[in-house]
């Protein structure tokens, strides 16, 4: 086997690299800058160039750290490396391994329908594919950008004409700019949390249409205001200054009433970063792919669709971190907000 | 469908009364009285049986989505509702607006009884296939037979009085008792001058708070009425035109189940109704709840179970007298004229008993009457105004309960299983138990108590100090002990603890006690004999 689960992460023993390792190792190929793909104390990364200035906002300056471009290829002890756009947020990849004619291809987070600002999915044809399984279940179909868009804005000019200030809250690296690029255009002033004002700027964004979270700021606008926040700021007296205020959430998880409910959500966004389960079953079926691995979510679950319906040779695998559940999304601060904050 | 699925989502956007009674209001002023009659069907929870098998509509939405039964049934245990589940399964993209009517929809589930399977596939499929996503989740909740939705009847009844302009107490009283959507004419129900024709009809029960406050604020201990407070089922038993109807509180006749009554027809005066609690009584004892339901569950009244249990109406209100609705008089006058009229009566110690007042003539002296209740088979007292009227409904300030402290017992936390709708997803469903030796046996379960904020907690607990997972219940490491209280326990074969409790909830998350500190299953035993 060309990669291999062990206990730190996915494994090349022939090129001596670990994708995403949850661990400190030699040499980590990062997917993404998302804290649970993108761990600290690696001795030398690679990535997509578009995660370089957020890998060394998040794991330091002084990394080291090699990038590439998308389909640009190195080569190390003969294992033919390179990276594909997987749609999942800016910079991330999926990672393809190329062995004596056998081609592995590591998913890391994906999505398939295009956002708008990331760049879209490409499908990578290969024999052994890692897929995740975030939202691997049925029940999860996703509006796609436009509706999304529509239905964000026209939320918050209804907020506006009862006079009332939208606070959309949205992981800070990849939701948060989804929903910023929607409303920008509105005519109200946007108020970033700290943590998405940072991130933006990491990202080499301009900030200059937003105006940094302090406290009293509210006061200084008397106007309905936009505000853009991380799941953390649900429930916390940082959002008092604002009330009067609906609160909307952007979540793939939103497509669930409890999950809605649960968060005391006035509306919820269904808008995530992940496949749902159309997405997830055409992204495997392009990559014509015999063996499947499946990682992150309803791994069990979705491996035995995969086995029933397609004949595939699928299995579940377990990593260390499962990324983002359902039953995740209730534990109060998640480690990417800890991360950026 | 349309009106009324608009109607829902309105309902359920908000938690303030004042924007759910608007909403229905004008429901209500803007619908046609055959859908209206359904709509408040639904609403106060009479609502027809479901039409159709759940296994069915799996099978048949499963088909429709294209995925396997077992797929069905792992995305119904993640949804934990089954009508969402369906319609995210189904993945509606319609954005039709449909044009069937809540009473032709409701009508064709009526009909459902005389087609066969296929017939109703046929419909069901027509519907899930045209539907858009916001009326098909109306479409599978009540085709589901679970329609709910967060309002109570005096919140309906307040819009309806609204929209109709009449009375809301007149419009309470008129929407009692066992009116089908099917066969009864809202315009009928509201423009009805009399009731002579509703000849069943038991008014609306006034209800109590629990005492919340100091005694002392309730003014002068000679204002109040106070009698105990009876563990029994609550009833009002009606002499109307020859005929004997016992309803219980929950609105259901009961007259068949409980023959001691019959001779009321005889011993009553025609036009009476009185309210009060049914009780098993032998000897002037009153017998345990448990007693009680072994006499209501029974579907074959014997004469063995008759002798047995014999079951009398504690009396302690009288609402109609003569035909007249005496509801605005006085509770001192009420009880007056129910004295007279209970103790005329030939059935006075034999079917039907008064309630005793009690007296006292110091707040600082109650509880001593309080705790004595206990001893008596009853829950505590009540607090009664003497110029109160009998209010519809739940009210504060005229009546309170004022029951004995529960039981309490510290257990540990052992199994913790999700729970459905609101709490989908959530681990809000617990079960308790103490120590028997250095083992732990399971006593209860539990499910309300905590906060919502202590519910994340123990859901975020639980998910990470699972032990083994057996379906939807997950083991975890006994950790937590919770104060349970419970207001009684009774010894019960079907258990494997021998026992059961009675109303079991959390009353105490106790952080500061250590494992070894719970309670243990001597302690519950004797706690049962203390009681017996």
């Amino acid at each position: 086997m060309l990669l291999q689960f062990d206990k730190d992460g996915i494994y090349c023993e022939q090129a001596g690299i670990y994708i995403d390792p949850w661990k400190p190792v030699d040499r980590a190929v990062i997917t993404h800058a998302h804290s649970d793909h993108a761990r600290w104390g690696s001795k030398s990364y690679l990535a997509h160039h578009d995660s370089k200035n957020i890998l060394k906002y998040r794991l330091g300056e002084d990394i080291n750290l090699e990038t590439l471009a998308y389909n640009e290829a190195i080569i190390i002890n003969g294992v033919k490396i390179s990276l594909h756009p997987a749609g999942h947020i800016v910079g991330s990849a999926q990672v393809r391994l190329e062995y004596q004619g056998e081609v592995w291809v590591a998913s890391g987070d994906y999505k398939v329908m295009p956002d708008g600002i990331t760049t879209p999915f490409e499908p990578v044809p290969c024999h052994h594919f890692i897929t995740e399984s975030t939202f691997g279940l049925p029940i999860y179909n996703f509006p796609n950008a436009d509706t999304l868009n529509t239905d964000l804005k026209n939320w918050c000019l209804k907020n506006q004409i009862a006079g009332k200030s939208s606070v959309v809250i949205g992981y800070s690296l990849g939701k948060a700019q989804r929903i910023l690029n929607s409303i920008n255009e509105l005519n109200m002033p946007v108020i970033l949390h700290g943590a998405i004002y940072n991130t933006n700027q990491a990202l080499g964004l301009n900030n200059e249409r937003y105006i940094r979270y302090a406290a009293r700021i509210k006061k200084t606008l008397n106007e309905p205001v936009i505000v853009v926040a991380p799941p953390s700021a649900i429930g916390s007296p940082w959002l008092r200054q604002f009330e009067p205020y609906e609160l909307g959430v952007c979540s793939g998880w939103m497509q669930l009433r409890g999950a809605r409910r649960r968060r005391n959500a006035d509306m919820g966004f269904v808008m995530s970063d992940h496949a749902d389960w159309n997405g997830l079953n055409e992204a495997v079926l392009a990559t014509g792919a015999e063996n499947i691995y499946v990682t992150h979510g309803y791994k069990s679950i979705y491996a035995k669709w995969l086995t029933d319906h397609y004949g595939l040779n699928a299995v579940a695998v377990d990593t260390l971190f499962e990324g983002e559940t359902l039953e995740q999304q209730d534990i109060e601060t998640t480690r990417e907000e800890e991360a950026s904050a | 469908m349309k009106a009324f699925t608009d109607l829902y989502y309105e309902l359920d956007a908000t938690t303030k009364t004042t924007p759910k009674v608007e909403a229905l209001t004008n429901y209500f002023l803007h619908t046609k009285p055959e859908d209206s009659i359904w709509a408040i069907a639904l609403l106060v929870g009479n609502r027809p049986k479901r039409p159709i098998k759940t296994s069915d509509l799996k099978l048949w939405s499963a088909a429709l989505a294209n995925v396997s039964e077992w797929l069905f049934d792992d995305s119904y245990s993640v949804v934990g509702d089954l009508a969402e589940t369906i319609t995210l399964l189904i993945n509606s993209k319609s954005e039709n607006v449909s044009e069937v009517s809540l009473n032709e929809l409701m009508r064709e589930f009526e009909g459902f009884s005389k087609l066969n399977d296929d017939e109703k596939k046929e419909v069901v499929l027509e519907y899930w296939k045209k539907l858009s996503p916001r009326e098909l989740y109306i479409f599978n909740k009540l085709i589901t037979g679970a329609f709910r939705v967060g309002v109570s009847k005096l919140l309906v009844f307040k819009a309806l009085a609204k929209a109709y302009d009449i009375d809301e107490k007149v419009i309470a009283h008129r929407f009692i008792g066992n009116w089908k959507p099917t066969n009864t004419l809202l315009t009928d129900l509201l423009k009805e001058d009399e009731f002579s024709d509703s000849t069943s009809r038991p008014y609306p029960f006034c209800l109590a708070y629990a005492l919340d406050f100091d005694l002392q604020d309730l003014g002068k201990v000679n204002d109040w009425q106070i009698e105990r407070k009876y563990d029994g089922i609550r009833g009002q038993i009606i002499v109307r035109n020859k005929q004997l109807f016992v309803w219980s509180r929950g609105e259901e006749l009961l007259t068949d189940k409980f023959p001691e009554f019959e001779e009321l027809i005889e011993f009553l005066p025609a036009g009476t109704v009185i309210d009060g609690e049914i009780l098993p009584i032998v000897e002037g004892d009153i017998k345990s709840f448990n007693q009680m339901q072994k006499r209501t569950t029974r579907k074959a009244l014997t004469k063995k179970i008759l002798q047995d249990i014999p079951l009398k109406m504690v009396c302690y209100d009288l609402l109609e007298k003569d035909g007249k609705d005496l509801r605005d008089l006085p509770l001192e006058e009420r009880r007056r004229l129910l004295e007279e009229i209970v103790t005329n009566s030939k059935a006075f110690n034999s079917s039907l008993i008064l309630a005793p007042l009690l007296s006292c003539d110091a707040w600082e002296n109650l509880n001593a009457l309080r705790n004595e209740a206990k001893s008596v088979g009853c829950e505590g007292l009540m607090l009664k105004r003497k110029d109160s009227n009998y209010e519809t409904g739940r009210k504060r300030g005229k009546w309170w309960k004022w029951k004995v402290d529960p039981y309490s017992i510290d257990a540990v936390l052992i199994y913790a299983q999700s729970g459905h709708g609101r709490r989908a997803n959530l681990f809000t469903d617990y079960t308790f138990a103490v120590w028997d030796g250095d083992v732990l046996v399971p006593f209860t379960k539990a499910y309300s108590g905590l906060t919502d904020k202590e519910i994340f907690e123990v859901d975020a607990w639980v998910k990470k100090n699972t032990i083994e997972k057996f379906g939807p219940v997950r083991s975890v490491t006994p950790h937590w002990v919770f104060e349970i209280a419970f207001e009684g326990i009774n010894e019960s074969p079907r258990h494997k603890s021998g026992i059961a409790l009675r109303f079991p909830r959390i009353s105490r998350w106790r952080k500061d006690k250590p494992l070894s500190e719970a309670n243990t299953k001597q302690d519950l035993l004797n706690l049962l004999h203390a009681n017996t």
